[in-house]
């Protein structure tokens, strides 16, 4: 009897689990808005599980209903989601869940935010909690909670704490005014903050373009250096190289959907020979007998360019075509509190900076790149010594391609 | 005497069987209609699908007899995103191919360029997408959406408290006729709504523009000031770029809510939808919408595509301009039916009050007097599979009012088509 009493006693909470998400699902929008909020405020261990359920869409794992959620209700379930994991053991997890209350959390969880910032153990969650609480705590009624709120927030270069500290500069809002000179200082360290952040920024997003272009840039420099070509179609070496990217996706995804994740490291290789490959093919058919007559390969090269375009519309249709970012290639990591360095973009330059000097080695410490810079200074002396300008030509044809389809790689990843 | 009547009489009786002889003739002979649809360029992405969509509806006509027993031939032309190019192919279909309609057209200034040659000539044009309004051509169906039908209950519903009651108005256009006209009657609507200045941003980029890293910064520097929503009219293959920027800068739909009037099923083909969730759009249909009217209309679509082994026909979807485009068809045909004639002027008249059971589960009427559709307004968000969930919708169609009332002076133009309005 007591044994039956106890697992009564056990499967209580997960009944009132179930039933718990069977009202949420039955209840109305702003019903469903206020219950999430509640939730918010009271936090118990047992409704995690609930809730990590209904960010996915549903109340039950192995439920097939799905709930209908809005972007608000959403934004809710984030922040009700967090204040149950302000509970978790794990101070990752926690910290996490207080990065998340900074953004979203409502006056009616400044009670658990306070007792949470009161047992936290560790600093780092200590003081994300701190934050959080200060931006509920602006509207205290009490001014020396605000003053010290308000002077916490200048420590952050958080882009909200800079709109809520201009509020205060109101004396219709805030009647102190030791607490509004307080808030002016703040203002003007979080300026300074976030200043450091955009400039940045702005360095960083030159520098990954900068880096695309350069690729692109290397490929056509060395045709026209080398060969004399003015190469209409190195658009289209790009868009092949992008299309065996896609080929690549598709082939891994039919017959090796656990290597999927790694495909773009397959990809390289693949596309560098199909461009290349094409590249060699055209050299040796039509830019071989324009060589000395500039007009008629910027002629060849645009028509070269324009079957290269239908041939790519007939195969593949005119709608774009889908190459996915892979897990380890999206996200970024976060520098400041506006600036996130996105991987794929480093990855690009880090790319950009690896084939750049792969190209230096190549030109400047093999016998090929030896040939290569003897025939761009004089062909005809170069030919006398004993190279053969026409191998070289069509390597470097193929190489470039090769070169600017890798270049694509970085293009569709960002 | 009695020999010239006798000739008289030969002569008439030949020229009497020459006549039927034409008329049989004429049974046999086929009506043309044209699709003006950009097959290359920025625009193919959205514009090829129509193409297909034309020719299934059509495909779907003849099969049931053809329209007053002629049978349908459509005449395919390229306008390759070229808008000279549009005029010029236009007055090809119309003078050399003599077709009896035309379906086309999806950016406003490709319709604004072509419009001088079908009023000059007295074409008919079907217009099947969304646009900005303040134009009522007597030579124009508009079977899109006019301001009033998407982007005025869009924003609505962005401010309202379930939308997540945005205070700040980020409008991110491609820099064009429709995206900047929407935008002053955005700008105007929301000054009734008591939004300053300020709280409004308007930036336009060119067709094709592919770099949104500054754009979505700037998007996320302006949203710090209060809850932002960004209004897209962004057009074309650009959509791809500034979607795969969204994702990267890790701006998520509940901090900043991304609303386009431009993006439907097809151009989310291109983009991994997952870090997606939750931005929306607004159209009067959706794939997903569910009625046995649309379920048809997605099924068939996808045989078609499977059967003509369309690119990437395994994944074919439906959007809301290709309903504009189906809808807009089947309209013409029964006016050509009604009126008994594939004569301009005479389906004109006959297209007023024309009703059609659409696959957005409403039945469609042609309004009588000011060429557009009565159409029902819905706002979808994107789901992680590329479709869209229905979170708002009108309780019924909606009466188009192409000369918004947002705009000075236009209370004084007349609310029905006539040439120059």
């Amino acid at each position: 009897m007591l044994r039956f009493l106890l697992t009564l006693l056990l499967l209580l909470p997960m009944a009132s689990q179930a039933s718990e998400g069977e009202f949420f699902l039955a209840a109305k929008p702003a019903e469903q808005a206020r219950l999430l909020d509640t939730w918010a405020a009271q936090p118990e261990p047992g409704r995690l599980a609930l809730l990590e359920n209904l960010q996915a869409g549903r109340i039950a794992k192995d439920d097939n209903r799905k709930v209908r959620l809005n972007n608000r209700l959403r934004g809710l379930i984030d922040n009700a989601l967090a204040s149950h994991r302000l509970l978790s053991d794990d101070s990752a997890t926690r910290l996490a869940a207080a990065r998340q209350l900074q953004k979203s959390a409502q006056p009616a969880q400044v009670a658990l935010l306070d007792r949470r910032y009161a047992s936290e153990p560790d600093a780092a969650v200590r003081a994300a909690l701190g934050l959080a609480l200060a931006n509920l705590q602006l509207g205290a009624s009490d001014p020396s909670v605000r003053l010290a709120a308000v002077r916490l927030l200048g420590e952050t270069g958080d882009p909200t704490a800079r709109t809520r500290l201009e509020a205060l500069l109101q004396p219709e809002m805030e009647t102190d005014p030791t607490v509004r000179t307080a808030a002016e200082t703040s203002l003007a360290q979080v300026k300074r903050k976030l200043l450091v952040g955009e400039v940045l920024g702005q360095a960083f997003s030159g520098l990954s373009l900068g880096s695309i272009l350069l690729l692109a840039a290397l490929g056509l420099a060395i045709t026209f250096g080398l060969l004399g070509v003015i190469n209409m179609a190195h658009g289209e070496m790009l868009m092949l190289g992008a299309y065996s990217t896609y080929m690549v996706q598709v082939v891994v995804q039919r017959y090796a959907p656990g290597a999927l994740e790694f495909y773009p490291l397959i990809a390289l290789p693949v596309a560098f020979a199909v461009s290349a490959g094409v590249g060699m093919a055209l050299e040796r058919t039509v830019i071989r007998h324009l060589y000395g007559r500039p007009l008629e390969t910027l002629l060849a090269t645009w028509g070269i360019s324009l079957i290269l375009i239908q041939a790519v519309r007939l195969l593949f249709g005119a709608q774009n075509v889908e190459v996915s970012n892979p897990a380890w290639l999206s996200g970024g990591i976060q520098v400041l509190p506006n600036l996130i360095l996105p991987y794929n973009r480093l990855v690009i330059i880090a790319f950009a900076l690896a084939v750049v000097l792969l190209t230096w080695l190549l030109l400047n410490r093999t016998r090929l790149g030896l040939n290569v810079r003897a025939v761009t200074q004089n062909r005809n002396m170069a030919a006398c010594c004993g190279v053969s300008t026409g191998r070289v030509d069509m390597l470097a044809f193929g190489r470039t391609w090769g070169k600017a389809t890798s270049s694509i790689h970085s293009w569709w990843w960002c | 005497m009695k020999r010239r009547s006798l000739i008289k009489a030969f002569t008439l009786s030949a020229s009497m069987a020459a006549m039927g002889l034409s008329w049989s003739l004429q049974a046999a002979e086929t009506i043309k209609v044209g699709i003006l649809h950009s097959l290359s360029g920025t625009m193919a992405i959205s514009e090829t699908s129509l193409k297909d969509m034309a020719l299934m509806t059509i495909d779907e006509i003849n099969a049931k007899g053809g329209v007053n027993g002629k049978m349908l031939e459509p005449v395919v032309v390229d306008p390759a995103s070229n808008w000279p190019l549009f005029a010029e192919k236009s007055r090809q279909l119309l003078t050399q191919d003599k077709v009896a309609v035309v379906f086309g057209c999806w950016t406003s200034v490709s319709r604004k360029s072509v419009l001088p040659v079908f009023e000059e000539l007295n074409g008919l044009l079907f217009y099947p997408v969304q646009y900005e309004g303040e134009e009522m051509s007597p030579n124009v169906f508009y079977t899109g959406a006019a301001p009033n039908q998407q982007a005025i209950p869009a924003v609505e519903y962005l401010m309202s408290e379930d939308g997540g009651g945005a205070k700040r108005f980020f409008l991110l256009g491609t820099d064009y006729v429709y995206p900047r006209t929407t935008n002053k009657i955005l700008r105007a609507f929301l000054h009734s709504k008591g939004v300053a200045d300020k709280d409004i941003e308007e930036v336009y980029t060119p067709f094709g523009h592919a770099d949104y890293q500054t754009i979505v910064a700037n998007i996320k520097k302006f949203s710090a000031g209060a809850k932002t929503a960004v209004i897209s009219t962004v057009n074309g293959d650009s959509n791809v770029p500034f979607y795969k920027e969204l994702a990267n800068q890790g701006l998520k739909a509940t901090d900043v809510p991304v609303v386009a009037f431009s993006v439907g099923e097809e151009e989310l083909r291109g983009i991994d939808t997952k870090p997606l969730v939750g931005h929306l759009a607004a159209w009067n249909y959706f794939e997903s919408v569910d009625n046995p009217v649309n379920q048809k209309f997605v099924a068939d679509w996808k045989a078609y595509a499977k059967a003509k082994g369309l690119p990437g026909a395994d994944k074919a979807v439906t959007n809301d301009p290709m309903e504009a485009t189906y809808v807009g068809i089947h309209m013409w045909a029964q006016a050509a039916e009604k009126a008994k004639s594939t004569d301009v002027d005479k389906v004109r008249e006959a297209l007023a009050g024309q009703t059609f059971k659409a696959p957005s589960g409403y039945t469609l009427t042609m309004d009588k007097t000011n060429h557009h559709l009565h159409k029902p307004v819905m706002i979808g968000e994107i789901q992680d599979d590329g479709q869209f969930s229905v979170v708002w919708e009108t309780e019924q169609p909606l009466r188009a009012q192409p000369c918004s009332p947002f705009i000075p002076g236009n209370d004084k133009r007349p609310d029905y088509a006539v040439k120059g309005n």
